[in-house]
């Protein structure tokens, strides 16, 4: 069996600006760490919301503010939100996001808490979350191509299975999709680490290929100003190496498994920063899941692949994570966690053709609203990524 | 059965992809790229993910897995013994 993509569709929610996505959150999205309880008693008012609270947003600057707006604005405009209530402390840098958000055409709205208090700010922002929680509750799904999709990956608590059997089964699936126009991505800049030779190698052009090592030599020279160890036990995790992995060599080798065997690297990413064309795509990024995964997502991905060995139990607030595992242990501890079993490989029973094919089968079924386990276990993870220390 | 698999051929080590691999077991692995079968004693116990050496390493080789250099012996391997932090480093960092 092999599955047909020439003339595969999936379901989704054409929005405003002609993205589509595959799921239909209303989002009441905190600016700063202090309106986070704003936020979250917005969406314990409120059904078929989601508050998203993180601990920044304060007196950040320069470059890492920036990467705060970036985040927050991508991730209301993912496509796999319908509409966005955004509150901050303050007036300014609300609607900052706001705007930036608005630019997509969705409903969007902010609230600035002072002169307002905590109290008139719920009430106020409760009233716009009902309808816009209304409103998105009778759109409805619509088939698109393929060419409309776009899928990020990065796997997690990797261990010796993810690099012959997990990752080589995305890397299949990412073959596949490429050549019908997928937007794809992959990132984990640190965790290149002995394998950015081959990426190199496979990026499109000379242009490509300088941007590449570009931000891959910066995140080596990060990793080179504060290190204090060889990073054993950080990267790779102590879970990696509980697993068999050894080196971030043998670790980077089995990542970039990721990227299948004939996909062409099209272009390079800043961190949030979204693609402007279709292809495969790198972005500079922390190999920490969560943080990656909200970068991914902050960059309009709607739907991410994710192989593990040992069992990193990640979900995204914002796009359904699938979890997929060739390690028989971890299937049988931990099964809840696991969307796509692909043990088989390593024992022969299945080929990295089927399991690319079963990979696939499960994210369009994903796509199409089969919720995740991450998803139906309630993981809701949303995670910024800092450069350096607020002012 | 597939106790351990390999990569390529030219690969120093191997992976276990059973659970309760005990020093004296005879495995059976499978080199994938190559797709052939060789048969291994183990000379150590090996958990499940872990790896198995299928040469010769000496204090200061390079360990090739994927065909590629994953890092350097510190300490020398015998083939079948457990391969992995206390006897092989990252060259990098």
């Amino acid at each position: 069996m092999s599955l047909d993509l020439s003339k595969k569709t999936f379901s989704g929610y054409r929005r405003e600006n002609g993205r589509v996505g595959i799921r239909n959150h209303v989002l009441i999205l905190p600016v700063d760490d202090l309106s986070n309880s704003a936020c979250e008693a917005v969406a314990n008012n409120i059904t078929g919301v989601m508050a998203v609270p993180h601990p920044y947003g304060r007196l950040q600057f320069g470059e890492d503010l920036d990467l705060h707006f970036r985040t927050l604005i991508g991730t209301g405009s993912n496509p796999n939100v319908a509409a966005v209530v955004v509150i901050g402390i303050e007036g300014g840098w609300t609607k900052k996001i706001v705007d930036g958000i608005a630019a997509t055409g969705k409903p969007v709205v902010g609230f600035g808490i002072e002169q307002h208090g905590d109290h008139e700010t719920i009430m106020e922002a409760s009233k716009v979350a009902k309808e816009y929680s209304q409103w998105a509750s009778e759109l409805k799904r619509e088939e698109a191509p393929i060419s409309e999709l776009w899928v990020s990956t990065k796997c997690g608590e990797s261990d010796t299975t993810s690099g012959c059997g997990a990752n080589p089964t995305v890397g299949n699936a990412f073959d596949k999709l490429y050549p019908h126009g997928a937007t794809l991505l992959f990132g984990e800049t640190s965790e290149i680490t002995g394998g950015e030779q081959i990426v190199a190698a496979r990026c499109r052009t000379d242009e490509v290929r300088e941007r590449f090592m570009f931000m891959f030599n910066r995140y080596q020279d990060m990793i080179n100003r504060f290190k204090t160890s060889d990073l054993s036990d950080s990267q790779p995790t102590k879970g990696n190496i509980e697993g068999g992995l050894t080196t971030i060599e043998e670790k980077a080798l089995g990542n970039i498994q990721k990227i299948g065997k004939e996909c062409m690297v099209d272009g390079v990413l800043d961190k949030a920063e979204a693609p402007t064309g279709p292809g495969l795509w790198f972005m500079d990024s922390s190999s920490a899941a969560a943080e990656m995964c909200t970068l991914a997502a902050a960059a309009g991905y709607v739907v991410h692949l994710f192989p593990t060995g040992q069992g990193n139990i990640i979900g995204n607030a914002i796009m359904p994570i699938i979890k997929i595992c060739a390690n028989p242990r971890t299937v049988r501890t931990m099964g809840e966690h696991v969307d796509v079993d692909v043990s088989g490989l390593l024992r022969k029973e299945m080929t990295p053709s089927d399991a690319g094919d079963e990979a696939l089968d499960v994210m369009f079924r994903t796509a199409g609203g089969r919720l995740t386990c991450a998803e139906a276990l309630g993981h809701r993870e949303f995670v910024l990524t800092r450069l350096y220390e607020s002012a | 059965m597939i106790d351990f698999v390999v990569h390529d051929e030219g690969d120093s080590v191997g992976v276990v992809v059973v659970e309760g691999v005990k020093a004296g077991d005879e495995l059976t692995g499978w080199i994938m790229d190559q797709d052939t079968e060789i048969k291994f004693k183990a000379v150590s116990d090996i958990p499940i993910g872990h790896k198995l050496a299928i040469k010769v390493m000496k204090d200061g080789d390079t360990v090739i897995k994927y065909s590629t250099d994953i890092g350097k012996v510190v300490s020398d391997i015998g083939p079948g013994e457990h391969a992995h932090v206390h006897n092989i480093k990252t060259k990098r960092w």
